[in-house]
């Protein structure tokens, strides 16, 4: 294979995984934040304004990292640098 | 397929390329100023609030409420600056669904410059409250071991707070744009609807994590303020002479 292939290659297939692996643990963890707030809502109505909103920000922030897990996955797919540099040299090479 | 909408010029201005993102920075802030001067263009008290003033007010007034409910005390200042930080994402998030737009916080240089903001701000308004001296005492907090680990977290913070605005943003539109290849018509309405929903909600983010941020740094000098109370005589003192090496106490 030549070297954008290889380099082609391994990069979807990371970006799969990258993807893959990193919204598994936030959505585990998104889950079990669910499940505690709407418990604590069934056991306090009254104070379910400021639990949905912390509940929200907290969603926000635990989602962060499958977001940036999807910016790294944008980065190898749409403007990976290693794919660049090396197509850049196969034009100067002519 | 375009990642950011810095890539894209929309004219050059004496040898200046002014790229998309400036150019729709502009008129979401055009659109801020402007509806806003409209509306209290009389304000005065022998006027009778119209709907478009109450609108403002109530807009306003959720702010502050939300603002109020996160940090207890002296809303006005973090009033103007969270405030205007959520007006600006909200606007530029909900923009998206004008055909053409790319919100300019899909752009990481936009997120970017307001997380700078933050970061400025928080200092400022921490010194505000507190002086020089207890803003920086904050930094080795427990002990002084902690100073590198309060330092990364200061700029780790800041880090998570842009990546997160302009992954949610450009997620957004990158996800419509591949739907719009493979089903055209149904799907990226959808996701459009989706993308106005996690707009709003990142605006809020932003704007709540920023002003947790500046309370954080205010009320730790308000709380040490109670607990110690010869300390402002103390930092009376220490003014006068500022190298005092009592700091290493913890």
């Amino acid at each position: 294979m030549t070297d954008l292939a290889i380099i082609s290659a391994i990069s979807i297939f990371t970006a799969g995984l990258t993807i893959a692996i990193g919204s598994l643990g936030p959505a585990l963890g998104e889950g079990r934040a669910a499940a505690a707030a709407i418990a604590a809502i069934a056991q306090q109505p009254d104070a379910a304004p400021t639990l949905s909103r912390t509940l929200f920000v907290s969603l926000a922030m635990i989602e962060s990292t499958a977001i940036y897990c999807f910016v790294v996955a944008m980065i190898l797919i749409f403007a990976n640098p290693f794919w660049e540099a090396v197509q850049a040299a196969a034009v100067a090479a002519g | 397929m375009q990642l950011t909408p810095d890539a894209v010029t929309v004219f050059t201005f004496y040898g200046f390329e002014v790229n998309a993102t400036i150019v729709n920075s502009w008129i979401v802030m055009a659109l801020l100023v402007g509806i806003s001067w409209l509306i209290t263009r009389n304000l005065r008290a022998d006027v009778p609030p119209d709907r478009w003033r109450t609108t403002l007010e109530v807009i306003v007034k959720a702010i502050e409420g939300q603002i109020e409910e996160v940090s207890s005390h002296s809303v006005r200042h973090v009033l103007y600056f969270a405030g205007t930080l959520f007006l600006f994402i909200a606007l530029s998030n909900l923009l998206l669904v004008v055909p053409g737009f790319t919100p300019p916080t899909a752009s990481l240089s936009t997120t970017v410059a307001l997380t700078l903001s933050v970061l400025v701000a928080v200092p400022i308004f921490g010194i505000a409250r507190g002086g020089v001296r207890r803003y920086l005492r904050t930094f080795i907090e427990p002990s002084i071991i902690m100073l590198p680990f309060n330092v990364i977290g200061e700029f780790s913070r800041g880090i998570s707070l842009a990546i997160r605005l302009y992954g949610n943003v450009m997620s957004g539109a990158v996800i419509a744009a591949i739907l719009l290849s493979i089903a055209p018509f149904f799907f990226p309405v959808l996701m459009d609807m989706l993308g106005l929903l996690t707009g709003l909600i990142q605006a809020y983010i932003f704007a709540i994590l920023a002003t947790v941020y500046i309370s954080l740094a205010t009320t730790e000098a308000d709380a040490s303020a109670l607990v110690k109370k010869p300390s402002a005589r103390e930092k009376e003192s220490s003014t006068q002479q500022p190298t005092s090496s009592k700091e290493d106490t913890p």
